[in-house]
């Protein structure tokens, strides 16, 4: 054991790496400062083929800090929108983005909250969730874990296709359809319970299981019954966190920058 | 000599009620602004606004201008949320028609083929094939697969507007930006495409052999073309000027009221391009905007 201390960000910035574990040579995006400087993690250490980009439209040879940057990249190649849309449909991209909503299907939302045709709340749009999410490996971060983010029926606008067999004409998804992991700032899930239901594969230190539950507007399998705790990131990690992220962005994630073992 | 210079007031002379407008660009990069401020002065009314949108977007939809919108998203990139796009989908006064990025590329595709629709997987399992305003409809393959995708339909235009480096007098223009964006598939899905550009030089200044692939279309796709210095402020014309972030904050503070509307109106859209130029600040202050971070 070590002593060392870490922040809630840096334990999900760890955790948020894991998408791209074993994720070959691909595009790594994530969307927002911790899937994004954990991208970077995964880059600078067990996947270094992956190529993540300056969030405009280059490919870069090192990850790129959210914020200021000290020095210009080195630019490695092109990822002009018209690129990326190839590179997607190809397959060989892996997104971790923010919805707004998620239900129990994985099914997401970033377009409006409520009637579609005059909405309470107008948002982004569907943006690529739709090509992306039945192209290439898609993964989820919620910095507030609650029955908001976590619909009890669907979501408001399916933007991102999910394992709902009801939305596809032969109940099957596209074979494409490939949704990993949800990290939240209360645990880790994946898609791996009984015909993919979501499912806790690790609390973060101090979180159990029923709170969890009681913040989730649908029931969640348990990878086991003592669900193992999310690994803390490890020295060499939070020195790579570090720099790959000198703004300290990561420190305005989360209300009053919380550790990662609740006190 | 061919010369297909306009003024601004040309263009939107060609314009009319109830129109499909094009718009290129993407959020807050080479959008036209100088025609979409000249648009919202005019007296258009009841337009299909087709676009990656940006600020051009809500200014239209502010202005009174937009009777249905189809996009993918509207986002001014570091300030996320248009204010005067979401007020006018909250307050449904405008139909839209939603789609994914790459459904609206494939639409714009299926224009410039001069084809009814292209086939895509895009949009199964979504809400986006569940909208009330458009009814999707699909297609078998007529191979061995034998999958089902959507058809997506060509998104026809009457006009494409954009903004771009440089140009000659015929129409021979440059997008220098390092991301090309869309512009091409917007020109060729429209009838016809108005172009504004920061600079017109002679054709042996375009340097066309070194530069040739900045070159997005073939000028016969060109209808007509207008200088425009910073023509496409507050957004970006890279590598001529970034995005002016300042600019952006005002104009989304511009919807907190009707009375901070009508200000912004008055100082930054009922107002000669060269009294917009000043009150943006200044040629100089535009040239040393720093290029921004995403």
């Amino acid at each position: 054991m070590t002593d060392t201390t870490y922040s809630l960000a840096e334990l999900v910035i760890a955790a948020c790496a894991e998408a791209w574990r074993d994720s070959g040579e691909i595009m790594a995006t994530g969307i927002g400062p911790l899937p994004r400087i954990g991208a970077g993690l995964a880059k600078m250490t067990f996947s270094p083929a992956i190529q993540t980009t300056d969030g405009e439209c280059w490919y870069t040879s090192e990850p790129v800090p959210p914020g200021k940057r000290a020095v210009q990249p080195e630019l490695e190649g092109l990822a002009n929108y018209d690129r990326v849309f190839s590179a997607l449909w190809s397959g060989k991209r892996h997104a971790m983005v923010g919805p707004v909503q998620l239900d129990r299907y994985g099914q997401a939302n970033i377009s409006v909250i409520g009637d579609h045709r005059k909405p309470k709340s107008a948002m982004l749009g569907a943006r690529g969730f739709p090509g992306n999410s039945i192209s290439h490996p898609n993964s989820f971060f919620f910095p507030n874990h609650n029955n908001r983010a976590f619909v009890e029926g669907e979501v408001d606008f399916v933007c991102m296709a999910g394992y709902n067999p009801a939305r596809y004409r032969n109940g099957q998804p596209p074979k494409g359809l490939d949704l990993r992991i949800i990290v939240t700032n209360l645990c880790v899930m994946d898609f791996g319970g009984p015909d993919h239901q979501i499912r806790v594969v690790s609390l973060h230190p101090g979180v159990t299981f029923e709170e969890v539950q009681e913040n989730t507007g649908f029931p969640l399998a348990r990878i086991a019954q003592d669900i193992p705790t999310t690994p803390a990131p490890t020295a060499e990690q939070l020195a790579i966190i570090a720099g790959l992220d000198p703004n300290n962005v990561r420190a305005s994630v989360f209300k009053d920058n919380p550790p990662g073992v609740r006190g | 000599m061919l010369d297909k210079r306009m003024t601004i007031d040309d263009i939107v002379g060609q314009l009319s009620d109830g129109m499909t407008l094009g718009i290129g660009g993407w959020a807050t990069r080479r959008k036209p602004m100088a025609l979409v401020r000249a648009i919202a002065r005019s007296s258009l009314k009841d337009l299909t606004i087709v676009t990656y949108g940006g600020p051009d977007v809500g200014m239209l939809c502010a202005a009174g201008k937009v009777r249905k919108l189809v996009f993918a998203f509207v986002s001014l990139d570091h300030y996320p949320l248009d204010p005067h796009f979401r007020a006018a989908r909250q307050n449904g006064a405008i139909e839209v028609l939603e789609l994914d990025e790459g459904m609206f590329h494939w639409g714009l595709r299926a224009a410039a083929m001069r084809l009814p629709f292209l086939p895509t997987r895009i949009g199964i399992g979504t809400d986006i094939i569940n909208q009330s305003g458009f009814e999707f409809k699909f297609v078998t393959s007529p191979y061995a697969d034998g999958e089902e995708l959507v058809a997506m339909p060509a998104l026809n235009l009457d006009v494409a507007l954009i903004h771009t480096n440089l140009s000659d007098e015929r129409g021979d223009i440059l997008t220098l930006s390092a991301d090309p964006l869309f512009d091409e598939l917007i020109v060729r899905a429209a009838d016809k495409c108005f172009a504004s550009v920061e600079k017109i030089v002679p054709t042996a200044e375009l340097n066309m052999a070194e530069n040739c692939r900045y070159n997005l279309v073939e000028r016969p796709m060109i209808t007509g073309i207008v200088e425009a210095p910073y023509g496409a402020h507050p957004t970006a014309a890279a590598p001529d000027y970034q995005i002016d972030l300042k600019a952006l904050k005002a104009y989304t503070e511009s919807a907190a009221s009707p009375e901070a509307w009508d200000e912004y109106r008055a100082k930054f859209v009922d107002v000669s391009d060269a009294d917009y130029l000043a009150a943006a600040g200044g040629a100089e202050a535009i040239n040393a905007l720093p290029k921004p971070v995403y």
